[in-house]
Formats: C-alpha cells, sequence, structure tokens
C-alpha cells in the first residue's frame, strides 16, 4: 500500500534539489492524512501492541486498521524528527511544523487513554526538542522559527522539561568528546525562552482543559522550578569560553530573576569570578545581585576588584558594563578611604594607556570617587607636605588595596593627561586644577560613548573660520624639522 | 676704393638675406638700401628685378596661404569652406594672381627707375658741395675742441649735475590682485588663441612681420609706400664713417671670406633667377610642400604643447583625463593655468569651481598614491598648490578633508562591527593625514579637522592588526604622524607609547611579557609575535641606517631574505628613534616614568640580550636608554584656590511694565511696535511743545525789544515836546522882556 511506503519515500529520499520538492509534498501529504485521522480518531488510542501481536490477536478489522495506522503514525513522526536535521531549510520548516500541528491535535484528541485529566504529548514535544538541538549543525534559524511555539505556556513549560531531559541524555553521553555544537545549539534555545514574571501572565495555552487552573502549567513556580532545572543541567557542564561569557552576560537580566532559589548559581558565579579576564569582569554583574539582593557573602571582594583592573579593561567590550558595575561597588559611603584611594590611584595609573573614550570614562569617574569620599582628596591636594619624593609612593604590583599606599601619592597622572592630544580629555583632567565642585558628573552618556562617535561629535561641530597655516608649503616633506623628511623618503 | 670695398660688403650682406627667404629681414635692406643708388653707378651689381621677383613669389605664396594654399591639398572640410567662400575656380585663381602680380612688378620697377635717375643727380650735384663742407665741418670742430677744454666751470658742473641728478620717480601703483590674474589670464589668451591656431595649422603670417608704421596721415585706402625698395638717400661721408667703425673691428680675414662670399652669390643669382623666371608655378609648388612641411611640423608641437586655457573640471573624470599621460611638471602647469583661468576675482562662479578643484585634487592625490608604484613625486608638487588653494578657500578646503576622514572612520567602523581587527589604510590615506600637516595648524587646542584627524589615527593605532612588515612601517608612519602633529603643542599620546612598545615587543625573540601589559592591537599576535625578529646574521652587515621608502608600502611581496632583513632593522631603528622622541617631548610630564616604564623595562632586560644588531643601531640604543633615564621629583599635587563665589542676594526680579492698562499678552515684537510708536508719539508731543515754548518765547522777546522801543520814541517825543515847549517859554520871555 502506497501509505506503508510515504514514510520510507521520506527517509530515504536522496537530498537533492528536485527531490527535496518531493520530500516537501510527502511531509504535507503526512500532514494533511494523519491530520484528518487525528480528527476522525481514526488512530488506535491506549497502549498500543507490537504490530504482530495486533495481527495475531484477535479483534475486529478496525481495531487492526487503528492499530497499523498508529503504527505508520509514530513512523512518520520519528521521520520528521529526523527530516529536522536535513540539509534544506524548507525542509527542515515544514518537518518542525507538522510536528507541532500533531502535537496541538495529539493534545485535543489524545491518543493516551489515561486517568488523570491534563494531557500533553511530551514524547513527540520530545522529539521536536531533539530535532532542534542538533549535534552536528547550528540551528539557530529553526529556533527562531520555533519562537513563536513557544509563546504558548504550556509548549514552553514542557519544552523546557524536554530540554532538561535531552540535555541530561546526552551530555552524559559526551562527557569524553564534549559537543560544542549541541551546547551552542542549547544555549540558542533555552536562552530564547522569555519566562513569564507574574501568574496572572499565564493564560496562554495550546491546549484548553476544563479546570485550567489546577493544572501545574498554569503555576509560576512549575515553571520556574522546570527553568531552574533546565538551567543547572546546562550549566553543569563545562562551556566553551565564548558560551561562557554568552552566558555570562544575560545571567543577570534573564536567569538570575526567573530562578526559585538564585544562590544555586552562587557556585557557578564563583567560579566564573575566578577565572580572570573578561570573564570576571562579566561575572560581577551576577555576583553583585546575588551580593545585593541574596545575601552573599563574598571575601576579600574588594581585593578581588582590585586585581581586575588591569589595562585590558578599556579595551573590552564590556568597558560600560564593568565601570557601571565599578561605580555601584563603590558607591558606598562607608568604604574605608585607603581602599578607594587605591582604586582611584590605579585607575588614573591605567589611564595612561588608555584611549580617548576610555579616558573620557575614566577621569569624571576619579573626579566622582574623590567628590563622593573627601577624606580621599589629599591625592589631588596636599598643601603642607614639603617632602620632594623621587618616586611615586605607590605600589602599582601591590595586591593588597591596604598595601598600595595609595594615600601618600598623588594623582599626578591626571595632572599628565591635562597635556592630552584630545581637547575633552585634557579639559576633563584639568578639573583637578581647582577644588571639585559638589556635585558627581553624570556618567551614563560617556559611559557608551565609543571612539568614533567621539570622531563624529568632533567632526560635526561647526566653526566660523578655519585656522590655516602660514608656513608657506614646500612639498609633502618641506617644512621646518620634518619628522617624516628624517625616516622615509619619496623615492 | 674703401668705399667701395664697403659697399660691397654691405651688399653681400643684403644678398645673403636676400636668399634665405625671409620676410623679417626685409628692414634690414631698407637700411642699406641707400647702397644701392651707388651701386647702380658701379655698373649695376644688383639686378633689384631679382629681387623684386623674388618678392613677388613670396607675396603670392602668402596670398596662396592666406587662402590656404592652392597647389597642395587640404583637407576636405577647410577646402569646402573655402570653396564656399570663393567661387572661382583654382586655375583662375592662379591666373589671376599671376597677373596682378606681374604688374605689380612693372609698376614698381618704373617707380625705382624715377627714383634712381632722380638720386643719381642729387649726388651729382651734392659731390661739388662736398668738398667744401668736408673742409670747414673739421675745421670747426678742432677749433671748438681747443677752446673747450680749458671751459668746465665749477658752477655749471654743479648745475649739470643737479640737472642729472636721478630723481625719485613716482612709482607705479602696485597691481591689485584682480589685476595681476586678470593680466595673467589675458596672457593665457592670447597663449591659448595662438596655440590653438597652431594647432588648426593656420601659418601666422601677418603678425609675425613687425607691424608696419602707420603714418598719422594714412587714409587707410590701402595705398602702400614700399619703404623697403626705396633706397634711402645718404651721404657717403657718413657711410664711411659707420663702415669705418665696422671695418676695424672686423678682421682681415672675413673680409676676404665675405668678398669671396659676394662673388659666388653674384654668380649664382643670376641663374637662379632666370629659374624662377621660367618656372614659377613649379617653383611654387616646391615651395608648397615645404611650407606644408613645416605646417605640419608646427601643428604637432602644437598638439604636443599645453593648452592654454582650461575649462575648471566639473568632475573628477574630467580631471583625470586632462592629467592622463602628462608628465609631473606639464600636469602643474594644467593646473596652475586652470587656476588662472579660473581665478574667483574675473567671475562669480569661478569660486565655487576651483572649491571644486581642491576636491578632485585630494582624490586625485588618492589616486596617484593608489598607483604602482606610487607617482609621490607629483603628490609632491601637487601638496603646494593645495596649500596655495586651501590658503584661498579654508572653509571649503576643511569640509573636504572631514569629508575624507568621515568617509575613512565609517568604513572602518563597518569593517570593525563585522570582523573585530582591522587592517592599516593604504598609503593615500596616510598621505591625506600628512597633507593636514601641511594645510592646517597641528598645535591648536581644537581644530575642525586636525582633531578628528587625531582621533582617527588613534583608531589605527589600536585597531589595527599587525601582521606583515608593512603594518610596521605603515604603523611607524602614523606614530611619526602623531609626533608631528604633537611636537608643537608637546601633547601626550598613550596610543604611541602603547605602540611603540608593541613594535619593540615584535623585535624580541621570546614571547614570554614580563612586567608589562600588551594592549591591542599587540594584545593577541600569536604566530605574528615575532615579526620582527632578524633570525639570520645575513642582514645585519650589509644594513645602513637609511630612509624607508614609501614605495615599501605598496609594493607586493617579493623579496630577498636580506631586503626583508634590512626593512626589520631599518623598523626597529625608526622604532628607536621615535622612543628618543618620545623621551625628549615628554620628559617634562609629571608621571613619565610611569609612561615609559615598560619600554624601558623591555629595552634593558631584552634586546642586548637577545639580538646580536650592527653597531650604529647599538649606538641608538644605548642613547634612547640614556634618554629614557632621567630623574624626576614628584611634587604633592596642590589645588589652586577657587575664588570665593559672592553669596546670593534676594534682590527682586524687576519685570518692566511697559503699559499700563493695555493688552499685555501681544507678541514682543508687537510690544516692542507698540512703544515705538508710543515713544514717537511721546517726543512728537514734546517736540511741539518745544516749538511752542520757543515761539512764545521769540514773541515775548520780540514784544518787549517793540514797547523797548515805544517807550524809546516817546522818550524822545517828549523831549522834543519840552524843548519845544523851552524854547517858546523862551521865546514868550523874551517876547515879554521885549514888551
Amino acid at each position: 500500500c502506497s501509505l506503508s511506503s510515504l514514510p520510507q519515500i521520506l527517509v530515504s529520499a536522496p537530498p537533492q534539489a528536485e527531490d527535496q520538492e518531493i520530500i516537501l509534498c510527502a511531509i504535507r501529504t503526512c500532514s494533511r492524512l494523519f491530520g484528518a485521522l487525528l480528527m476522525r480518531g481514526e488512530l488506535f488510542a491506549g497502549k498500543l501492541p507490537s504490530e504482530e501481536e495486533s495481527i495475531q490477536e484477535s479483534c475486529s478489522a478496525e481495531t487492526k486498521y487503528k492499530i497499523w495506522m498508529r503504527h505508520r503514525y509514530n513512523s512518520c513522526t520519528n521521520c520528521l524528527g529526523e527530516l529536522m536535521g536535513h540539509k534544506s531549510f524548507p525542509v527542515k520548516e515544514t518537518a518542525l511544523g507538522t510536528l507541532m500541528k500533531f502535537t496541538e491535535l495529539e493534545a485535543k484528541h489524545p491518543l493516551v487513554k489515561n486517568e488523570w485529566s491534563f494531557n500533553f504529548p511530551r514524547e513527540l514535544l520530545q522529539v521536536v526538542v531533539e530535532g532542534l538541538i542538533q549535534t552536528d549543525q547550528d540551528s539557530s534559524l529553526l529556533i527562531s522559527h520555533f519562537q513563536e511555539y513557544m509563546e504558548q505556556d504550556d509548549v514552553r513549560f514542557f519544552v523546557m522539561k524536554a530540554v532538561a531531559e535531552n540535555l541530561g541524555s546526552v551530555m552524559q553521553k559526551a562527557k569524553r568528546a564534549p559537543f560544542p555544537i549541541y551546547q551552542k545549539n542549547a544555549f540558542t534555545l533555552i536562552s530564547s525562552i522569555i519566562m513569564p514574571s507574574e501568574e496572572g501572565e499565564i493564560k496562554n495555552f495550546l491546549v484548553k482543559h476544563a479546570n485550567q487552573e489546577e493544572w501545574k502549567v498554569s503555576k509560576l513556580k512549575e515553571h520556574r522550578r522546570a527553568f531552574e532545572r533546565m538551567w543547572l543541567g546546562f550549566l553543569k557542564y563545562k562551556l566553551p569560553g565564548s558560551l561562557y561569557k554568552k552566558v555570562l552576560v544575560i545571567l543577570h537580566d534573564s536567569i538570575l530573576p526567573h530562578l526559585n532559589e538564585p544562590t544555586l548559581l552562587m557556585d557557578f558565579l564563583t567560579v566564573a569570578y575566578d577565572v580572570g579576564g573578561a570573564i570576571s569582569l562579566l561575572a560581577l554583574n551576577g555576583l553583585f545581585v546575588l551580593i545585593l539582593q541574596h545575601n552573599l557573602e563574598y571575601p576579600d571582594f574588594y581585593t578581588k576588584l582590585y586585581s581586575l583592573l588591569d589595562p585590558s579593561i578599556f579595551h573590552v567590550k564590556y568597558r560600560a558594563r564593568f565601570f557601571r558595575l565599578l561605580d555601584m561597588f563603590l558607591s558606598s559611603s562607608h568604604l574605608p578611604a585607603y581602599l578607594v584611594a587605591a582604586f582611584a590611584k590605579r585607575l588614573s595609573r591605567l589611564a595612561l594607556t588608555a584611549p580617548p573614550d576610555g579616558l573620557l570614562i575614566v577621569i569624571p569617574f576619579i573626579c566622582n570617587l574623590l567628590r563622593r569620599h573627601p577624606s580621599c582628596l589629599v591625592l589631588i591636594h596636599k598643601p603642607n607636605s614639603l617632602a620632594e619624593m623621587s618616586e611615586d609612593p605607590y605600589k602599582m604590583d601591590e595586591k593588597e588595596p591596604l598595601e598600595s599606599k595609595a594615600l601618600e601619592s598623588s594623582l599626578w597622572e591626571i595632572k599628565t593627561l591635562q597635556k592630552h592630544y584630545h581637547p575633552d580629555v585634557a579639559s576633563a583632567a584639568a578639573e583637578i586644577n581647582l577644588p571639585l565642585s559638589e556635585m558627581e558628573q553624570d556618567l551614563s552618556e560617556t559611559l557608551e560613548l565609543t571612539a568614533f562617535e567621539i570622531f563624529d561629535r568632533d567632526i560635526k561641530k561647526e566653526t566660523k573660520d578655519v585656522p590655516l597655516e602660514y608656513q608657506q608649503a614646500r612639498g609633502l616633506f618641506g617644512k621646518k624639522d620634518d619628522i617624516f623628511a628624517e625616516y622615509f623618503s619619496l623615492e | 676704393m674703401h668705399i667701395f670695398i664697403c659697399l660691397v660688403v654691405l651688399l653681400q650682406k643684403t644678398f645673403e638675406k636676400k636668399n634665405v627667404y625671409n620676410l623679417n629681414e626685409e628692414e634690414d635692406l631698407t637700411h642699406y638700401g641707400h647702397s644701392l643708388a651707388d651701386i647702380e653707378k658701379l655698373n649695376d651689381i644688383v639686378d633689384s628685378d631679382s629681387d623684386t621677383e623674388e618678392k613677388g613669389i613670396l607675396s603670392e605664396e602668402l596670398t596662396a596661404s592666406h587662402f590656404g594654399g592652392l597647389l597642395y591639398k587640404k583637407n576636405p572640410a577647410e577646402q569646402q569652406n573655402e570653396e564656399d567662400k570663393n567661387p572661382k575656380s583654382r586655375k583662375e585663381l592662379v591666373e589671376e594672381l599671376i597677373a596682378k602680380s606681374k604688374w605689380e612688378k612693372r609698376e614698381r620697377r618704373t617707380q625705382r627707375e624715377n627714383t634712381l635717375e632722380l638720386t643719381e643727380k642729387l649726388n651729382s650735384d651734392w659731390k661739388e658741395i662736398q668738398a667744401f663742407l668736408l673742409q670747414r665741418t673739421s675745421k670747426s670742430e678742432t677749433q671748438n675742441q681747443v677752446q673747450e677744454k680749458p671751459k668746465p666751470d665749477e658752477y655749471d658742473m654743479l648745475v649739470r649735475e643737479l640737472g642729472f641728478e636721478m630723481k625719485m620717480q613716482p612709482s607705479d601703483r602696485m597691481k591689485t590682485e584682480e589685476e595681476l590674474a586678470k593680466e595673467d589670464q589675458e596672457k593665457l589668451l592670447q597663449l591659448e588663441a595662438d596655440r590653438l591656431r597652431r594647432m588648426n595649422g593656420d601659418e601666422q603670417t601677418e603678425s609675425r612681420k613687425k607691424p608696419k608704421h602707420m603714418s598719422a596721415d594714412d587714409l587707410a585706402d590701402g595705398f602702400l609706400l614700399h619703404k623697403d625698395d626705396r633706397p634711402l638717400l645718404s651721404y657717403s661721408s657718413d657711410k664711411d664713417d659707420e663702415d669705418g667703425k665696422g671695418k676695424e673691428e672686423d678682421s682681415e680675414n672675413k673680409e676676404s671670406e665675405e668678398e669671396s662670399g659676394t662673388e659666388t652669390e653674384a654668380s649664382n643669382n643670376p641663374s637662379e633667377r632666370d629659374a624662377n623666371e621660367e618656372t614659377i608655378v613649379g617653383k611654387m609648388l616646391s615651395k608648397g610642400k615645404r611650407l606644408i612641411e613645416r605646417r605640419n611640423a608646427v601643428k604637432e608641437a602644437a598638439q604636443l604643447e599645453l593648452p592654454y586655457l582650461f575649462a575648471a573640471p566639473e568632475s573628477y573624470e574630467q580631471l583625470q583625463s586632462l592629467m592622463l599621460g602628462r608628465t609631473t611638471e606639464e600636469q602643474m602647469h594644467v593646473i596652475e593655468r586652470i587656476r588662472k583661468t579660473n581665478h574667483p576675482s574675473l567671475a562669480v562662479g569661478n569660486k565655487a569651481k576651483l572649491e571644486k578643484l581642491f576636491g578632485f585634487l585630494l582624490e586625485y592625490v588618492g589616486e596617484l598614491a593608489r598607483k604602482e608604484p606610487p607617482e609621490l613625486k607629483t603628490v609632491d608638487k601637487l601638496v603646494v598648490i593645495l596649500f596655495e588653494l586651501c590658503q584661498m578657500f579654508p572653509k571649503a578646503a576643511s569640509n573636504h578633508m572631514k569629508l575624507l576622514l568621515q568617509d575613512a572612520t565609517h568604513s572602518m567602523e563597518e569593517i570593525i562591527e563585522e570582523k573585530g581587527l582591522l587592517a592599516f589604510p593604504e598609503l593615500d590615506m596616510l598621505l591625506y593625514l600628512k597633507i593636514i600637516t601641511v594645510l592646517f595648524p597641528t598645535s591648536d587646542f581644537w581644530h575642525p579637522v586636525v582633531t578628528p584627524s587625531l582621533v582617527y589615527m588613534s583608531q589605527l593605532l589600536t585597531k589595527c592588526a599587525v601582521r606583515t612588515e608593512q603594518d610596521v612601517v605603515k604603523g611607524l608612519l602614523v606614530c611619526c604622524l602623531f609626533l608631528e602633529y604633537t611636537s608643537m603643542s608637546q601633547r601626550f599620546v598613550p596610543e604611541l607609547v602603547n605602540f611603540l612598545l608593541g613594535i619593540l615587543h615584535l623585535a624580541v625573540p621570546n614571547n614570554e611579557v614580563q612586567g608589562y601589559t600588551l594592549l591591542p592591537p599587540f594584545a593577541s599576535l600569536r604566530k605574528h609575535s615575532n615579526l620582527l625578529v632578524v633570525c639570520e646574521k645575513s642582514g645585519t652587515e650589509t644594513w645602513q641606517k637609511q630612509n624607508i621608502s614609501l614605495h615599501i608600502l605598496s609594493r607586493s611581496k617579493g623579496k630577498s631574505k636580506i631586503e626583508m632583513n634590512n626593512l626589520r632593522l631599518s623598523c626597529v631603528a625608526l622604532c628607536l628613534d621615535l622612543v628618543k622622541r618620545c623621551a625628549v617631548l615628554y620628559r617634562e610630564l609629571p608621571s613619565f616614568h610611569e609612561i615609559t616604564d615598560p619600554i624601558r623595562m623591555l629595552l634593558s632586560s631584552f634586546i642586548p640580550r637577545s639580538v646580536k644588531y650592527p653597531v650604529q643601531l647599538q649606538e641608538l640604543y644605548d642613547t634612547v636608554l640614556e634618554k629614557l633615564d632621567v630623574c624626576r621629583q614628584y611634587d604633592p599635587l596642590v589645588c589652586e584656590k577657587r575664588k570665593p563665589v559672592p553669596l546670593k542676594l534676594y534682590t527682586p526680579k524687576i519685570v518692566k511694565l511697559l503699559e499700563f492698562g493695555r493688552k499685555q499678552g501681544s507678541s514682543r515684537l508687537e510690544q516692542e511696535r507698540k512703544r515705538l510708536i508710543h515713544k514717537h508719539r511721546r517726543e512728537l508731543k514734546g517736540a511741539v511743545r518745544e516749538i511752542r515754548r520757543d515761539n512764545q518765547f521769540l514773541a515775548k522777546m520780540q514784544l518787549a525789544e517793540i514797547v523797548d522801543r515805544d517807550s524809546e520814541r516817546k522818550r524822545k517825543v517828549k523831549q522834543l515836546f519840552q524843548n519845544l515847549a523851552q524854547q517858546e517859554g523862551d521865546w514868550k520871555a523874551t517876547k515879554r522882556k521885549k514888551f
């Protein structure tokens, strides 16, 4: 019969352009056929006996037909699951769409007769999730298409559960050889989950039930638990560097608030904070949330923070974020003066190698620190000390802020930067020449400033007249004392 | 005899010149023409006919050439044109011409014979008188000389001296720029017209002759006195003198040579003349050919020569086509001429045109720099022009520069968003940055062009990957630019120090970073970390400190190992030199030590151990270390005292109420207008009142005057009456006495 060969067509069709059309046609046919069968209830419901058994068993021909049809349906869904790994995107997409259609129909016309009244075709969703998180190819596009189904709360809920299960089974297998692609796909899927923040928001369901409120799917707490289990399952395994950063970037914002127990992530964050470099910087944000809202005690937090300050902070992508956090950590007026002074001095030392966009952040930042902690003003104003020093008393290599002798030093670096080539930087640095004003400067604008924006700002500034060089030009290298003429030649 | 020789020489000269058909020298003939008369007497050596005949031919040819040449082919277009004008056939024309010339010849001959006869007569008359005259003049002269010698009087001398003394001449007014430009343009116009005409193949005939003298009595009726043919009347004594002088100078040899020359010529002449007479047409043909040749040569020359007038290019492609295939100098001429023909004082739109030209030239500089190999010499020359244009239009020039920078930065931004690290720009952009230093003052605190370009360069030094030696050279070039930008103003550039540190790190073989941190673009070097390490000894011996050619930047790879090593060494040397400059420049900065610490550490601990550098480089290295070791005192910072801020005073804010009882809500302008009207009315009233008061005052004064006058009159009348009464009284008294 042609029906029995349909799934075979689906699988065995060689992946070529013209066959793609055939596959698509086959998928559509299956979709229509089994869709109609599901609606009419012409598939066997309940515990499915094996094919051989059903033939031998003595039951009506109709039942036999239903059982046989059910077997065809099962093999069809399996095929569709496999087709989600097909090369061509339209096939994947259609397969996904068909599977989700089946899911919907199955939920309305359950194939499993069970006692309790809340039905959901979890097996089918498991197949879908497996198809979405592939181990060998990037499926981000497919996942973005899947997004619309996840708007439904019950689908999302069961997807989270399915992902957690899938992660457990796959990663267990992959202990020796990790699947970076699999992890990436999994991350794409789970990071695209948008959690509801209130219970009242949960009302969009794929399957409607009579007493919906009693169903656990409509409980926010259950959602959160599923979410938590999924993420913990994901973070349990070692992540590649880039994925590590990506997780940390969204952690504080879209993961932590939706957990039942955020402190569970503490270990993950402390480990990340100790990694160093950009990962540490990013872990700060999550740690901050934990410290602030969940009473996390972190010993030597400031010492660690102090050691995070190195020249690269001006060049990393997350500069603005880091400075915003640093500002927050140092905003407390109860911090000891030596600590703040050490931070200010270290930042100003680092400013000696910073690009102009970084300088426009760090100089006002230091000024703000001094304003907040007037006891640190000695850094820029030390009127009564006559002793001239032969070198800067501040010790840059010292790990402990207490030992760095920052309070004995002065901010000569800022003084140096008054000679900076960029006028904005120079005038920002010139602020320490006079006693600082009371008001703190607003950093929010400068934090996101890039060098290109500085350039645009400079070049769009309107001027009345343009000053000109008065020395008569004598050629490309014709200036008096031209440096170029000394080192380069035109020949 | 003496005279005779002299005459022969002279004649010969005239002949030489006549044999060549040189029209320009015809005046020579007139100048010496007076001799012809004498020659006539001496058995007629000169046949003036030959002279005239040649002339005739020449003029025919000339006229022929005026008509575009009759006997040789012309390009059809031209021919057609001319045929349109003169419908006569060619043959007719030729005949006409010949007839005409013959007629002219005859006419002239008769005229000349007449004059010759007359002069002969005059000469013979003169000879008779001459003897007397000569004796007398010589005598009187000697007498005069004797008398004059003791004469010079002091007073006279003084007077003369004063008379001849240089007096301050009123100098001409300096020409204004517009006038100069106008003159320039006129000159170019003239030259261009010339060139165009020559390019089209028009022989210059009329203008080549010296302009003829036009008498005031000239009626412009076409009547011409043939001065050239007419021999001047002259006195042999004058001639004698002149020739005598000439002869003293000439050597004997020359004379003899000349004599022989005349002889040969004399023998040649008649035959030539015959030939001329026989085959005029043939001669014309051959001459025509020669003319064509000459013309073609001129044509070619004109084509090679640059045009003198250029329209300002409207698009970059136009400029490109103007510049294509020209040498540097020619290009400069072209641009110079464009500038002159489009001087802003000449027409209204020229300013915009030249402003555009600036942009095109900039673009052109870029193109030259992108060529393989780059034509930097031309760029070098162009810079001067750019500078001058920039002086004329600072605003436009700065806008063009800004646009360039903006484009470069935006493309950089896009690439960075896609890839992360980017490559150094090509030579053209680097040259633009250099040109900015030529055009604009780089020491300004803020400058509309310089400041953005500094930001741009900072981006180059922090975001561009250093992967090849060429990248290193480019980076060092940007470093040089930075130094040049900031050397005057002594400003601090953190990126520069970072970059130099990174470059030096590339020259150190071991990869570990100790005691200093590398920043982007050196933070992630991986396989390029030994880029400047000189691996073999092969290069080090041959290395000489020399300027790095900019051509390296555009040349593709494929150099020998030695060359590569040399380049590496040059880079290291340049880098060290720049470090030295930085050290000198930043010495005064309070945190000089902190700035240069990484470099000092790198230099002192790694370089001498690892590599055997040539001596020259070693020396440089030592001096750099020396420069870096500067002791500095650290003085604690002290804030200046802020001026006390005056207390805020709570004085009420006074709002001026303009008018009471009227609408206040109208707009400011309206209010102002009303206020002014009101004020005007009030002023008017006041003025009227004043005038009225004045009038009253005047009337009062007048009245007082009248009253005064009246009272005076009354008093006088009274007095009169009194007098009269008294008189009458007296009279009555006397009368009473009588009675």
